[in-house]
């Protein structure tokens, strides 16, 4: 039991750090301003997401788990309502969406 | 296995840190030290079971809390040129 | 009404938190959780009427799941178009009607928006939403309008 409690974990946080790369991958090579949101308002959130769930399953249920269940909820809630609130920023600031074959939209 | 998995997390912070440089615009400089302090959430977590120390959670929890409100207070000194 | 169940959430949050339990540590919090919501008991359950924001928490709670596995889907996608070594993104910006009324609807929108496939709200007005799509064939998925409709199921009949 406690066997395949930990297998669960591990590939729920190899999952969620694969996601965490990813989203890292992207925010780094995505051409523009806004497209660079885009891993960082999914991939991570998930992300984390995922790694703080193996910890939960991990844990078991207690107090602890329930602390981590209460950082997943806030970070569900809080990370794309900062990515909406740093794209109106950038959108009220004028800047230009990159547009395929059209210049390089910086 | 939590070893394992916070080394993966600090690297891609640190992939992260090249686009915090590079820039090119504001934006995305604050994009990027958004990105990193929530991996840092998870970092800590993390660290709590490596050490098995549970109160580093109390920091994580705190932390989410600090990195949100941080990105929106910045955007909007940013946008408005004053916090009232 | 809203400040006692404020202070309710305050106390069972920080039973929550601590987990322990002698006299000093309950004194505090009774005064601590009965302070915070005095000055703050309209900021979390505001006007509204509680019976029905009851009814929409539970409506709220059945649409999770399906935002879950949209949440899937769109990582799914992400991974694809990150790791595709020649990026087939064609970036777009387009706007859709607002038809809903309360703002929770149009965080809980806005924010599902953000989190599915492809899609990021870039700004919210009482007329329309403006999107930000990596890709032209997700706009149009998103233009069909099934979220709005689960949103607007979740706020139900009259009232603010």
């Amino acid at each position: 039991m406690d066997i395949i409690r930990t297998i669960i974990s591990g590939i729920l946080i190899a999952t969620g750090c694969f996601l965490i790369v990813i989203a890292a991958i992207g925010v780094v090579r995505f051409p523009d301003f806004y497209t660079r949101m885009h891993p960082a308002g999914k991939g991570d959130t998930l992300g984390q997401g995922l790694v703080l769930t193996g910890l939960m399953v991990y844990e078991g249920f207690d107090l602890i788990s329930v602390k981590l269940l209460i950082i997943i909820i806030f970070i569900f809630i809080a990370n794309p309502t900062a990515t909406h609130a740093l794209a109106k920023a950038a959108y009220v600031a004028g800047v230009k969406p990159w547009v395929k074959d059209e210049g390089d939209g910086k | 296995m939590f070893n394992i998995a916070a080394t993966v997390i600090v690297l891609a912070a640190a992939l992260v840190i090249y686009r915090a440089i590079k820039g090119p615009r504001i934006y995305d400089r604050v994009l990027a030290v958004n990105v990193i302090g929530t991996k840092t959430v998870v970092l800590l977590a993390l660290i709590g079971y490596i050490y098995e120390r549970p109160h580093f959670l109390d920091i994580a929890l705190v932390y989410a809390i600090i990195n949100f409100i941080a990105t929106i207070a910045f955007l909007k000194y940013r946008q408005t040129g004053g916090l009232d | 009404m809203s400040f006692i169940l404020t202070a309710v959430i305050m106390f069972i949050f920080w039973i929550l938190l601590s987990g322990e339990f002698n006299i000093v540590l309950i004194l505090s919090c009774i005064i601590s959780s009965l302070f915070v919501s005095y000055i703050s008991h309209d900021l979390l359950i505001g006007k509204t009427d509680i019976k029905l924001g009851l009814i929409r928490t539970l409506r709220f709670i059945k649409y999770i799941p399906w935002l879950m596995w949209q949440i899937v889907l769109s990582n799914i996608d992400l991974v694809k178009r990150t790791l595709h070594p020649r990026m087939p993104i064609s970036p777009t910006i387009f706007s859709f009607r607002n038809e809903l009324r309360t703002e929770m609807g149009m965080v809980a929108l806005a924010n599902s928006i953000t989190l599915t496939p492809g899609t990021i709200t870039i700004d919210v007005n009482k007329d329309e939403f403006i999107i930000h799509a990596v890709a032209t064939e997700l706009a149009e998925g998103l233009m069909e309008g099934e979220m709005q409709r689960r949103i607007k199921a979740i706020e139900g009949e009259a009232g603010v």
